[in-house]
């Protein structure tokens, strides 16, 4: 479950002050696939960025799992990333030194599994995204819609509460873009809670709710 | 904490692993250079005075000199003393030596006038040759005509350091003389004049050597009226592993101390020696703590840029939540994989390469023939010094790369 109240999000840049979100009022259950759209700009990345604790609202809470985070300190902030979230990037964002099953199994090793038990849960983990055979490859011998299935694979692999994804299709062709939302509706279907955010209707539909942002606020 | 460790290496591992074999080459042998800078330049300084130290042992003092008193014209009851030496169980042999101040004179059929005199005062040295140069290897230094024999008469050996063309600059005290291997030269000592020949002439870098004049002690003991046998200073070899210090409290508590004076060869080295030692020592320590610092630097503008060219895979690493500690050990352990190696490849020159060629070729210093001194102990603490520093100075850049904002850092702002 997360919940945002009356989150505010304002950048100060100089004398320039931009207040991209204006008060949003969000609740997502256990379980739920949500599709965040609206046009660029609209502050949709600005609003995953909050809810994934990787940046510092302005004003407003946010509450996971009945935990609110409000001054929780930055080491705090990625233990519970670490623990409780996945984050898939719109440009993949693997290490280019670690190949795709050390990617995977990076956060893993951080969660004290042990060395064994995290590559043997990597492994599997990238065979259920079909990509058995390039386990051993470095993202840079990938496609790019390997590169963001494995990137899925490193979000998901530790079984995190909410699964956040910002534009996951936004940079591969058709059929890779199929493939990954395949992979989101299986992830669906076993209970887990995603947030992805797209600009394609296509995608959005196949989410069970969508949420239309504009201007810094939920339209519908 | 270990398991940030443990991930800090594995990350650590697979950058150097991927990092370009150019970089890192070129990154070790910084490393090697600042090494070798550490452990060459002071050990160059420090082994040139250590090598004037071990000459003068070698050459002159031997292991234990007993030398006349201040005050006395001899060692007195040198009879007695010698029995002493000879029921030391650590002696392996002793040559007793005759000193006497006096002058030498070279060119004297030509130049008759006073003023164009070419004299000099010297010490006299009577040695028994063959003795002598078991003892010391004196005889290498020959470097123009033949060594002495005991029964030699009238013929002489003289330091270098009198004769012109071995010292083109005259040292303050030292006239230096026209002369060459089998020239006449006068020589006078207690009141008696004498014409000898030049049997040879003796250069060593060690100036108690080369600056005597030597005769074969049996015409000496005559030329001074020495009857008794009681002689200046007597050199003392000991067996090997003896200490010198062990045999000299020996001949105290046997008595000889009260008839001449007992030193160590340590005891016997020109205080300047120590002195000059101990400068090098810390000159040697400075430009070292320079290469240190040039070290620190060249490891923190690597480590520097690598993380700022990295910055959002650092991003990444924390916003998937891996701790900043782990990201900060990954490049502390990367830095110290350049130490090391750079240490290591440093050490394998070091003990494979330089110290056995400089002990083959010393290098020609006008006193000495430095050597190139690295203590394991000394070059255990600079290798331990310069992974210290290596390791600060990848931590600094590490930490303020880390400690960047998460989002700006992935984003790239
Ligand atoms: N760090 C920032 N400083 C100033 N303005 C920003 C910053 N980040 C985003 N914005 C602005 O906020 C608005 C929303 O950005 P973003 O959340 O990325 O939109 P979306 O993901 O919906 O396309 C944009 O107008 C953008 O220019
Ligand atoms: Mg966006």
């Amino acid at each position: 479950m997360i919940q945002t109240k009356n989150l505010v999000k304002t950048f100060i840049d100089g004398d320039k002050q931009t207040t991209v979100l204006k008060g949003i009022d969000f609740r997502a259950e256990s379980g739920e696939f949500i599709a965040i759209m609206g046009r660029s700009g609209a502050g949709k990345s600005t609003f995953m960025y909050q809810m994934s604790l990787l940046d510092q609202p302005t004003e407003g809470e946010i509450i996971l799992n009945n935990i609110s985070t409000k001054g929780m300190t930055e080491d705090e902030k990625g233990q519970f990333r670490l623990n409780e979230l996945g984050y898939v990037f719109q440009d993949y964002a693997l290490l280019p030194d670690l190949t795709a099953l050390e990617n995977v199994a990076l956060p893993l090793l951080m969660l004290k599994i042990p060395k064994q038990k995290a590559y043997e849960m990597a492994t599997a983990s990238l065979e259920r995204i079909g990509l058995e055979k390039k386990i051993n490859n470095l993202p840079s011998q990938l496609s790019g819609g390997e590169q963001q299935r494995v990137s899925i694979s490193r979000a998901v692999a530790h079984s995190p509460k909410i699964l956040f994804a910002d534009e996951p299709t936004a940079n591969l062709d058709h059929e890779s873009s199929n493939k990954v939302m395949e992979i989101f509706k299986e992830l669906h279907k076993q209970g887990q809670t995603i947030i992805m955010v797209t600009h394609e209707e296509e995608y959005g539909r196949m989410a069970e709710r969508i949420v239309r942002l504009d201007d810094g606020r939920i339209i519908s | 904490m270990l398991d940030h460790i443990k991930i800090g290496f594995f990350l650590a591992n697979r950058q150097v692993r991927r990092a370009s074999k150019w970089t890192t080459g070129l990154i070790i042998f910084v490393m090697v250079l600042t090494f070798l800078n550490l452990t060459v330049v002071s050990g160059v300084l420090v082994g040139l005075i250590e090598s004037s130290i071990k000459a003068q042992r070698q050459y002159y003092t031997s292991d234990v000199l007993l030398s006349t008193p201040d005050k006395k014209e001899y060692i007195e009851n040198t009879s007695n003393i010698i029995e002493m030496i000879k029921s030391l169980p650590e002696m392996q042999m002793y040559s007793p030596r005759y000193s006497e101040s006096g002058t030498i004179e070279a060119n004297f059929k030509e130049n008759t006038k006073a003023t164009d005199k070419e004299m000099s005062g010297v010490v006299f040295t009577g040695i028994d040759p063959d003795v002598e140069n078991k003892l010391t290897g004196i005889s290498k230094f020959i470097i123009e005509g033949s060594y002495l024999n005991a029964d030699d008469f009238d013929q002489v050996l003289i330091g270098s350091l009198f004769v012109k063309k071995y010292s083109p600059v005259e040292a303050a005290g030292f006239t230096a003389l026209n002369v060459k291997a089998g020239d006449k030269i006068r020589i006078t000592v207690n009141g008696i004049s004498r014409e000898m020949t030049v049997k040879g002439i003796v250069k060593s870098k060690v100036n108690e050597v080369s600056t005597r004049v030597y005769l074969p002690e049996k015409q000496f003991r005559g030329l001074i009226g020495r009857d008794d046998y009681n002689v200046d200073d007597i050199a003392i070899k000991l067996k090997d592993g003896a200490d010198p210090l062990v045999v000299k409290e020996a001949l105290i508590r046997a008595g000889a101390g009260d008839y001449a004076k007992i030193q160590t060869y340590e005891d016997a080295q020109p205080k300047f020696l120590k002195d000059i030692k101990d400068t090098f020592a810390l000159l040697g320590n400075m430009i070292s703590s320079i290469g240190l610092v040039v070290a620190s630097i060249t490891i923190f503008i690597v480590i520097f840029i690598n993380a700022i060219t990295r910055r959002k895979f650092i991003g990444i690493m924390k916003g998937i939540g891996i701790h900043g500690n782990v990201i900060e050990i990954s490049y502390v352990f990367q830095s110290m994989f350049y130490a090391i190696c750079g240490s290591f490849i440093g050490l394998l020159i070091l003990y494979g390469f330089l110290i056995p060629f400089i002990d083959a070729h010393p290098i020609d210093f006008p006193f000495s023939d430095g050597i190139l001194v690295a203590t394991v102990s000394g070059t255990g603490i600079r290798i331990g010094l310069l992974i210290f520093a290596t390791l600060i100075a990848g931590y600094i850049p590490a930490r303020m790369i880390v400690r960047k904002n998460t989002l700006d850092a992935i984003l790239g702002r």
